[in-house]
Parts: C-alpha cells; structure tokens; sequence
C-alpha cells in the first residue's frame, strides 16, 4: 500500500530558535532517513518545505480568487514535510513514521493514498 | 431433507464457524464487511441449495468456497459493489467436489483478534468489533448490551471496519518483541465485554461470548499466561452468576448460596489458572494482571468445596493487584478486604485518596461509617475483583 507520512512540527528553525549545530544534526538526520527508505526499496518521493512564512495560500470565492500569505491553519505545529512510501500495511509505515526525524519534535501522520499520478494520469493505489 | 433441516444445519455451522470462516475471508483484502456479506450470501445460498440437493460432507468448506467465489464476483465487478443479485446456486456449485477442510486450514482468527484490538482503533469500539466479527453478534445485540441505540452502534462498526480496510491495519500476529505491546489492548477488549455484564441484565449479558474469546484467545496463543489468567477470570467470576441473584434481588458474594454455583465453569477456570502459573514460572512475561484477578477468585471459591475463605491470602493477592493495576476498583477492594482483617478504621484508611465520585468507594465509606467501631463482616460486593 501506498502512504504519505505527514510532518508536522513547530517551526523552530525559522523564528531562529535553532541553533546551527541543531539544524546540521537534524539536516544528517533527515539525510539518513531518505538513505535508510531508499535503501529499502519503499521510497517514492519526499519533500522538505520551507516554514509557513513563505507560504501563500489561495482560495476561490464568490468575489473571485483571494490570496492570502501564510498558511491555511495558522497552528503551532505546521506541515513541514511529507515522505511517500509504497509498504505493505499500516504496520509497517508506522514503522517507518517512528523513524522520521521530525517524530522527536512532533506529530506525524499516517495516511493511505487512494490514487496517485503517473505520466498525467490517476491511477489507483495498489 | 426439508428447509427446517436445510436451516437448521445452516444455523448450527454459522455458530460454531462463524468467526473463523470471517477471518479466513478477511485476512487477504482486510476487508471485513465484504468478508461478513459474501459470507452471509453463502449462508443464504445453502438454505436455497441443500433442501433440494442435499447437505455437503463439508459444509464449513461449502461455505467458505461460495463465499469465496462470491468476493470474487464483487472484486470483478467493483461498480455493483452492494447491488449485484445473487447468482442461483444450480450449476455453480457442484455438491459433492472436495471443499476445503475448516481444520486443515489456518485458524486465523488469533490475527482476526488483533486487528480489533489494533492501536489504530479507537478503543470503544474494539469489543464490538470482537463481538460481531468473531462471533457473529449482530448490532442491535451489541448495541443492548452497551447501552446505545441499535443504529448508532451500527454505523460505528460500520465505520471500524472501513477504517481497517482503507488504513491497511494487518491480519498478522504480532513478533515475539512487539506482544508485550499488542497483547494488553486485545485483553483488555475481551474484558471489556465481560465487564459490561456488570451493568447490564441478564438477558442483554455478553459474559459467555467473552469467554468464548479469552479461550480462543489463549488456545491460539498458546503460551502467553495473561491469556489464560484471562480466560480463567471470566470463567471463575461466572461461575456464581446463577448465585448472583435470588428473585430478582442482587446476592453479594458472602450472602451467596456456594450450591448454587456453576461445578464446570469452576473447574474449567481451575484448569486456566494453573496453566497460566505453570506457564507464567516456565518463563517470564509481560503482565500479571488477569493472572491476579483470577487468582483472587480462585480463593472465594474455596466455599465451593467447604473450606473457610482465606482473606489474608485475598488481601496479599489484592495488594499484589493494586501495584501491577491500580484501578480504582483494585483500590476499593484493597480497602474492603482490609476492613474486613483489621477493623472499619483500617478500612477507611485504605479509602483514603479515592474518589467519592467513585461509586464503590462511597458504598464502602458509608457501609463502614456505618459499621463503626463495631466491625463486623463489612465486606461488600465490589464489582469486577470481589463479588
């Protein structure tokens, strides 16, 4: 089954909360991580995103699109990342959501895909 | 061979089998309602076929292959998902091909167990799931026995078992590192279908049904000593179930007629709380809860075979049970085993820091205010450790 584990956690580099020694070891960190799910045959992608506060969100309404800066939800804990993996059951990708760095610092999400894209077009999850 | 007949077999086999053939169906797919409906299809499919062409050698494996056949059609036709009628049974199905044997197959059902009790399932509704898929219970009866109404129930399980299919929640059994994790939650869900009967009437009682899964439970384990020490619990405790209750009025266990307890859940428990020591001193597990409770109820049931309860053996169990589990309940039996060895003062002592929301800590405080100094027998009839 395919999965995306979801990244939240506050957003301590940005507001400079972290020093430059944390932010190398959790960059080895999340370098281990990707190594550890390659290696394993089970990674299809991951993205790292850049903090809340460059993020701009929009939404259609009746006066048409409005643009707003930030992020949708404004929470203590943002969306920071996302990793998909293709393993066999929720067993298995808790596994490896235990092992995302980000695990130390908070929540992260489990969530099946139910359809993905390949070469344009939708296809089912597996 | 008449459609009573025809039914009656049906009925018989949906019991015993009901639980197995809904694993063997489900583990695959992980999709439960799916396995539960092809199922139930096949049953409907027997009562139209056997009358005329009469019972399979092997109707457990009759079954299991119609229904088989059946998920089959629904996977090949995903867009009739809940709608495609049934297929008529003649030429389909040939009465005398060699069906599975239930037996030789896997008993998936120890997998079946863990998947309810996963810890990605919201916790109240892991006893209903155990009810209903292992046992076949439907939802109003659960829902009787929890107190809620029939279709809210309903649309929980309903909701449960979409969520192990789309989340992919295994059918496997934990590794051995990973039970001392797992095991407590599927424990837990089996007594919480026992300790309902608590609150509940006799009718609406599910007591036998959570011993039906403690002994499933550890027959398939096999060598986990909680397991056992469940299953002894349950069997123990309702064994003075017929004693419980004398024309309608509530019977606490000192004022309990011992020949009126049940001889064979007795001895059926007996037998569980020695395999659970025997077990338990082979090697080293997680746990002794259950294994306590049971042994605690092991002693009351020394009236049973005429010998005077020993409640210092009870007091040092209970204590043992209040430093691996300190319920509330636990606690409150501690205080009453304690008023009853050292007087109403020593009691009240034991109370001290217990909620007086809880309700048996308050009938304790005011059954021992009430004794005083005098101190009589006041030991009262606490659910689930001591009655």
């Amino acid at each position: 089954m395919r999965y995306t584990i979801l990244m939240h956690y506050p957003e301590l580099a940005a507001s400079g909360e972290l020093d430059e020694a944390a932010l190398k070891e959790g960059m080895a960190a999340f370098d281990k991580y990707a190594r550890d799910l390659h290696a394993a045959g089970v990674l299809r992608s991951g993205e790292v995103l850049q903090p809340s506060s460059a993020t701009t969100t929009l939404r259609i309404t009746e006066a048409g699109p409005q643009i707003q800066d930030g992020p949708f939800a404004d929470t203590k804990e943002q969306l920071g990342g996302t990793v998909v993996i293709d393993v066999p059951d929720l067993d298995a990708a808790l596994e490896w959501a235990q092992q995302a760095p980000s695990a130390a610092w908070g929540p992260v999400e489990v969530r099946p895909t139910a359809t993905y894209v390949v070469d344009g077009t939708w296809v089912p999850a597996p | 061979m008449t459609d009573a007949d025809a039914r009656a077999i049906a009925e018989r086999t949906a019991r015993a089998s009901y639980g197995r053939l809904v694993a063997i169906l489900a583990a695959p797919t992980r999709d439960l309602a799916l396995a539960e409906d092809a199922l139930a299809d096949a049953f409907e499919q027997a009562l139209t076929t056997w009358p005329r062409r009469g019972v399979p050698a092997n109707p457990e494996g009759w079954l299991l292959t119609v229904a088989r056949n059946r998920q089959r059609d629904v996977f090949k036709s995903a867009a009739h998902r809940t709608s495609a009628p049934l297929e008529e049974g003649d030429g389909v199905i040939d009465i005398d091909a060699a069906f599975p044997d239930l037996d030789a197959l896997p008993d998936k059902r120890l997998e079946l167990l863990f998947v309810c009790a996963h810890p990605a399932i919201d916790v109240s509704i892991r006893t209903p799931l155990m009810l209903q898929t292992v046992l076949g219970l439907e939802a109003a009866q659960i829902a009787r026995a929890f107190a809620v109404p029939a279709s809210a129930m309903a649309q929980r399980l309903v909701r449960a078992k979409r969520r192990i299919r789309d989340a992919g929640i295994p059918f496997t059994v934990p590794s051995r590192d990973q039970m001392a994790d797992r095991l407590p939650a599927v424990l837990e869900a089996i007594y919480g279908a026992f300790a309902i009967d608590w609150d509940s009437t006799a009718e609406s009682s599910l007591a036998g049904e959570a011993l039906y899964l403690a002994v499933t439970l550890a027959a398939l384990l096999g060598t986990e000593p909680e397991a056992f020490g469940l299953a002894a619990l349950i069997a123990l405790s309702s064994s003075r179930a017929p004693a419980r209750e004398v024309d309608g009025v509530f019977v606490p266990l000192d004022a309990q007629d011992p020949g009126l307890w049940d001889a064979a859940l007795i001895a059926e428990g007996e037998a569980y709380l020695r395999r659970a020591h025997e077990l338990a001193s082979a090697a080293p597990s997680a746990g002794r809860r259950f294994q306590l409770e049971a042994a605690i109820q092991s002693a009351h049931v020394a009236r049973f075979f005429g010998a005077e309860t020993d409640w210092v053996a009870i007091r040092a169990l209970t204590a043992a049970l209040v430093e691996v589990s300190p319920t509330l309940g636990a606690r409150v039996s501690l205080a009453a085993v304690t008023a009853r060895l050292d007087g109403a003062a020593a009691g009240l002592a034991a109370l001290e820091g217990i909620p007086e929301t809880f309700d048996p800590a308050r009938r304790l405080r005011v059954a021992l205010e009430g004794a005083g100094e005098s101190d009589s027998g006041t030991h009262r009839n606490i659910p689930p450790t001591c009655s």
